[in-house]
């Protein structure tokens, strides 16, 4: 697995020892949007009132005629997002995705996705891991939400890099974009070096036995997973599936073809997300037993990150369990 | 594009845009009656006399924009797109047929001219204020023209918009208020009033002027005072009159979502006719004065 590492430039210690540094993916988004403020003039940044917690304070303060605050109000946010696409510019409309895309979906499909305009919709504060603050503000639903609309591009990266790379990579993709991210420090399992391209997975480990598709920072868990299962002689390759749509097709089915068997993991609801997409996909063109790890049809509650990852079932332990469930039928 | 400043001809403009309506509705079988009629005339302003535009180069970056937020009164402005040479008239009666470029709500994808996709009320505000501040921003002058329903003022992303122009002192956002006072399930004053109008924008920081919609003076006025207006956001509100120039449509909210049938098409272009022969103080150029059995139906 070194080699892997070497080869894919990964984080050197990602297979030796798993306490790795972590550094919340949304810092990876702003640091993403400082990079393209000096190289982009065109590049513009909306906020609707989380100016700090979505990490777009520095843009705001280094490039003040770029940065447009538009106050509580995400339906705003979308569709003024849209005008100035209108006009060349490259919008990223910021807010928690619980609100944007929660609130807004109407005003992206019409205005931004049939309009087909250059505008890229940000979800921080996605997922459980949002922690104390509750349901209402840990989306669930988004992935699904933008996966369904025509012309939209759905990014979900796995780690601070990913997601400072992913803004790059949003900004230079011209079209409607989603990317979400969440709150907490999670671990860096790629570096400045690793590369990434939209719509091509990442193999993150080899292996035989089971495929374990993760997107977002629960790709660390099933790193972990696959290492627990090692010790009961499964072999289990792990594929970080950023981009959800378009999917990886072809790397998903050569992984099918290869392992018989599927595991998704995300944190997210189970319908129409990351699973959703690979079932549907396999389903057609080679269907073999699937497992979707994610939040089944359930909202979440208050508690700590690491309680509600543990509770919702997505630690590598409970992630190690389903696998063994499946290969085991 | 050459104004037209004689407004006896821009009515008659506004009258054969009125006939295509018409005409392309009754071939729709389907669509809105009421608003696109009652707009005719403003349409036919900003088209022939107040827009920078070009209907040849229709991506021309020196244009005036024009954001049509109530999408569902397309058949006006595409009645006067075709009119004023962006496409054929004989297109308009593909009107919400299949694979047809004039959708029943327009898709700026489909047709070169529209700046925006609309329809679901409420959005155009917000997208004429992206582009006005981005005008704005690289310093050119153009204006955005954003038409609005007063229906879509149920709507609370127009007054997230509203609070938007103001705050960044969008003066060379224009909003022309198609005061209609009719919405789908009836009057707006019933069916949630928006009364005191004017003073609400005005509490908003907005600049209002009303004006009186199908009155050709009163509208060149007040869109050539708009072309030159400054600082705060400017809002027109027109009073218009729902199914303007057909008799049994005027001020009928029933006559807002529904399309004339043959008969009651054919009945409008004899009232249309007959506008028109006032107008040219001759009989219609085009039915040679059959008011009573006018067949412009068919032979348009």
């Amino acid at each position: 697995m070194t080699e892997l590492s070497k080869l894919k430039k990964l984080n050197k210690a990602l297979y030796l020892d798993f306490s790795l540094e972590k550094v919340p993916t949304r810092n990876g988004y702003g640091d993403g949007l400082l990079d393209l403020g000096k190289k982009n003039k065109e590049v513009m940044v909306l906020c609707a009132d989380l100016t700090e917690s979505t990490r777009v304070e520095k843009f705001a303060q280094m490039y003040p005629k770029r940065f447009v605050e538009i106050g509580v109000a995400e339906q705003n946010l979308v569709t003024v997002a849209s005008g100035l696409a209108a006009m060349g510019k490259i919008p990223f409309a910021s807010s928690y995705a619980c609100f944007c895309p929660g609130r807004c979906w109407e005003q992206i499909r019409t205005t931004i996705c049939y309009n087909n305009v250059n505008v890229k919709i940000i979800g921080a504060h996605a997922g459980i891991s949002v922690g104390p603050d509750g349901a209402t503000h840990q989306m669930l639903e988004d992935i699904a939400l933008m996966r369904a609309l025509p012309n939209m591009m759905v990014i979900v990266p796995c780690d601070y890099w990913q997601t400072r790379k992913a803004t790059m990579a949003l900004a230079a993709y011209k079209g409607p974009g989603y990317m979400r991210f969440a709150r907490e420090k999670t671990p860096q399992m790629t570096t400045v070096k690793t590369h990434f391209e939209i719509g091509k997975a990442q193999l993150l480990k080899e292996g035989v036995d089971v495929c374990i598709i993760g997107a977002g920072p629960v790709v660390f868990e099933c790193l972990k997973a696959a290492q627990l299962l090692e010790e009961k002689n499964i072999n289990a390759m792990v594929i970080n599936c950023h981009t959800i749509k378009p999917l990886d097709e072809k790397m998903i089915l050569n992984a099918a073809r290869k392992c018989k068997r599927v595991v998704t993991v995300e944190e997210a609801q189970i319908a129409g997300g990351l699973g959703g997409a690979v079932a549907e996909f396999l389903s057609e063109v080679y269907p073999v037993p699937i497992k979707r790890v994610g939040v089944r049809d359930h909202y979440g509650e208050s508690g700590s990150p690491e309680e509600l990852l543990e509770k919702f079932g997505f630690s590598a332990k409970h992630i190690t369990q389903e696998v063994l469930q499946l290969v085991r039928r | 594009m050459k104004k037209i400043t004689n407004i006896t001809q821009l009515e008659l403009i506004a009258n054969n845009i009125r006939r295509d309506i018409i005409t392309s509705l009754v071939c729709a079988g389907s669509g809105h009656s009421g608003g696109p009629l009652g707009m005719a005339d403003i349409f036919t302003a900003l088209y022939f006399n107040v827009l920078t535009h070009n209907p040849q180069k229709p991506k021309w970056e020196g244009r005036d924009r024009l954001v049509l937020s109530n999408g569902h009164i397309c058949p006006v402005l595409y009645a006067t797109m075709a009119q004023a040479g962006y496409f054929s008239r004989a297109e308009l009666k593909t009107l919400r047929k299949l694979g047809s470029r004039l959708q029943g709500h327009p898709h700026r994808e489909a047709l070169p001219g529209l700046e925006t996709t609309s329809g679901p009320l409420g959005s155009g505000l917000s997208q004429a204020c992206g582009m006005a501040y981005a005008l704005k921003m690289d310093g050119q002058a153009n204006k955005v023209f954003c038409l609005m329903s007063d229906g879509e003022h149920n709507e609370g992303n127009t007054w997230e918009a509203v609070l938007f122009a103001a705050k960044y002192k969008l003066g060379n956002v224009v909003a022309v208020l198609d005061r209609n006072y009719i919405q789908i399930d009836g009057r707006t004053e019933d069916i949630m009033p928006l009364e005191p109008l004017a003073a609400k924008y005005r509490a908003f920081n907005w600049d209002v002027v009303t004006i009186k919609g199908n009155d050709m003076r009163e509208v060149l006025r007040a869109l050539n005072g708009a072309k030159k207006h400054t600082g705060k956001p400017l809002m027109i509100i027109a009073h218009t009159i729902p199914g303007r120039g057909v008799s049994f449509m005027e001020n009928d909210y029933t006559w807002h979502g529904k399309p004339p049938t043959k008969e009651q098409g054919e009945i409008a272009l004899a009232e249309l006719c007959k506008i028109e022969s006032k107008l040219q103080g001759k009989r219609c150029l085009l039915c040679r004065s059959i008011h009573e059995k006018c067949v412009c139906v068919e032979s348009r």
